[in-house]
């Protein structure tokens, strides 16, 4: 992998977010996805679709510098992915906290702050105020000294984005933030997350299994299946045409009267 | 020995005449701070039956060492740091396998059990490793138990922020670059010598009453993780300090008392906190709107 490494200065963030070319990933032999090669611009929103086992995860892993790609080049914010980048937040689709987790909410989102620093961590104002700060942004404020083992789905997504965000991060990685959200807190979410994109420009990727909550919100939609990947702004990627090529069979997007998607087809090829 | 009053320190400083007793309250002290803490992070990432199984595994090594006529607690710490670090590199979590753990755990009972046939005093020895001996703790004792101690608390504090991280929030802890494996390491050597340590007092057996029920009890009365390590360490002190004070005047073991002592904290919050769910039942403005939400939108 050849990537170039273009070292930026904090004050002037990369105009390219993400560039990806010929990339390709793998494990062991199987190749999960070939070929991407795509751009996304700073500030962009970004949804990545497609079924399961598709490779949508596997894109974050890339991304986090946690798997090598195995053929192709990609750029994170103007250098070559490397896990532990704090210019990027994450929110992983699996959390080890459930409802044993007797933990308060700000003590999670001052770990985004500074939980990879050794030492018992003398600069607690400091901590608590970015953790504060975070909780506000995402209208969780509420929320700081509740427990998170006592939350709801939708009160924990909001924490675990406060904590994504907590270190002003340049790009937003979010790995289903909407699978167990009902239709209304998904939109809520949507909102929350829209209105980040958009004040602090902060490139975010999320990953969803339902394009419907996000639609209106979108730049661009990544769209990976059958191996391969399409991206584009969600009007030419989200078309029969576009979609039959990616899986290799018949597929149909249908739009209800509400400009709901429907893609019918794709889920189960039969061959 | 004096009879029982009301004024502690007149009790104490008659307990405090006899060696054998300042040793008991000074290890006992050290062994509770240092597992009051480690407990905590043993609840937060689950791994009790780990703790167990370390505790099984150390009988074995302490039943090495009789054999061969060495301090247990150094059988103790070769057999349970082995097995810590066995258990870390075998999983990120070593609390998920279970069944791993339980496999070896029953042959380590087992080894345990053909080196104590070949000792011949082997019920008396057996008998102080399965439930502790506070009372037969020596001054030398009392000084490799503060070493440890302080070892254990140095590390503690060394890696609180990162080991809460990737106790708390694994994956993201990875994504930002933490070092799993050596942190899992870490923790589990940690731990294993806290354990070593705790079956002088405590014996292998009861072990869980200082590594996990202060620790169980203490998130149930605060959601901080300062405040609740600081509760952790305070019940276990006090379990152990009440232990020794109801054995010296009642003629029954010290480690039933203080498990009993710990399991009674436990139970008072647990009991309270179902009452105060249930009678005292407070309304929260502003928190959880979504069942609020939910009942407009139907």
């Amino acid at each position: 992998m050849h990537a170039t490494v273009l070292r930026a200065h904090p004050s002037e963030r990369p105009e390219i977010a993400l560039r990806a070319d010929h990339l390709e990933v793998a494990y062991r032999d199987r190749v999960v996805w070939r070929d991407a090669t795509f751009q996304i611009r700073r500030g962009e929103f970004v949804a990545v679709i497609g079924p399961n086992g598709a490779g949508k995860t596997t894109l974050f892993r890339l991304l986090l510098g946690l798997r090598r790609p195995s053929g192709g080049s990609l750029e994170v914010l103007g250098e070559a992915p490397r896990r532990g980048n704090p210019r990027i937040g994450y929110v992983p689709q699996r959390h080890t906290i459930d409802n044993d987790t007797h933990v308060a909410a700000d003590a999670l989102v001052r770990l985004g702050y500074s939980g990879t620093r050794w030492g018992p961590g003398w600069h607690f104002q400091a901590q608590q105020e970015a953790a504060d700060a975070a909780l506000d942004a995402v209208g969780a404020s509420d929320l700081a000294a509740k427990s998170l083992g006592a939350m709801s789905g939708g009160e924990l997504q909001r924490v675990f984005l406060a904590e994504a965000l907590v270190g002003n991060p340049e790009m937003l990685l979010l790995d289903e933030p909407l699978s167990n959200l009902d239709l209304r807190r998904s939109r809520e979410l949507v909102e929350v997350v829209h209105g980040l994109v958009r004040s602090r420009d902060v490139t975010t990727l999320l990953v969803a299994h339902d394009i419907n909550p996000l639609i209106e919100c979108l730049d661009k939609v990544i769209y990976i299946a059958n191996g391969n990947v399409a991206t584009g702004p969600p009007e030419t990627v989200l078309t029969s045409a576009s979609l039959t090529e990616l899986y290799g069979v018949p597929v149909e997007v249908l739009h209800d009267s509400r400009g709901n998607i429907v893609i019918v087809g794709g889920e189960n090829p039969h061959e | 020995m004096t009879a029982f009053s009301w004024n502690f320190v007149t009790d104490l400083r008659a307990m405090w005449q006899y060696a054998f007793m300042r040793n008991a309250f000074a290890a006992g002290t050290i062994v509770a701070i240092v597992a009051g803490m480690v407990g905590y992070f043993v609840v937060l990432r689950r791994s009790a039956f780990a703790t167990h199984a370390l505790g099984h595994v150390g009988f074995s090594g302490a039943a090495g060492a009789v054999l061969f006529g060495v301090n247990p607690v150094f059988g103790l710490l070769l057999f349970t740091v082995s097995g810590g670090t066995g258990m870390a590199l075998l999983g990120r979590r070593a609390s998920t396998r279970d069944i791993e753990i339980g496999t070896v755990l029953a042959f380590m009972l087992g080894l345990g059990l053909v080196f104590l046939s070949l000792y011949n005093g082997y019920a008396t020895e057996a008998y102080s490793i399965l439930f502790g001996e506070i009372l037969g703790i020596s001054d030398a004792g009392v000084l490799l138990t503060l070493g440890a101690g302080v070892v254990v608390l140095a590390v503690i504090a060394a890696l609180y922020r990162p080991l809460l991280f990737s106790s708390l929030d694994e994956d993201v802890a990875e994504a930002k670059g933490l070092p799993m494996l050596a942190l899992n390491l870490g923790f589990m050597v940690i731990l294993a010598v806290a354990i070593s340590f705790a079956v002088q007092v405590i014996g292998v057996l009861l072990i869980f009453a200082l590594m996990v029920t202060p620790a169980a009890t203490a998130v149930r009365v605060t959601q901080r993780p300062l405040a609740a390590l600081l509760v952790s360490t305070g019940i276990a002190v006090f379990s152990i300090w009440a232990g020794l004070f109801l054995a010296w005047y009642e003629q029954y073991p010290a480690s039933f008392f203080i498990v009993a002592t710990a399991f009674a904290i436990y139970l008072m919050v647990r009991g309270g906190q179902a009452i105060a769910t249930r009678w005292v039942r407070p309304s929260f403005p502003g928190v959880g709107t979504d069942s609020s939400v939910g009942a407009e939108s139907a």
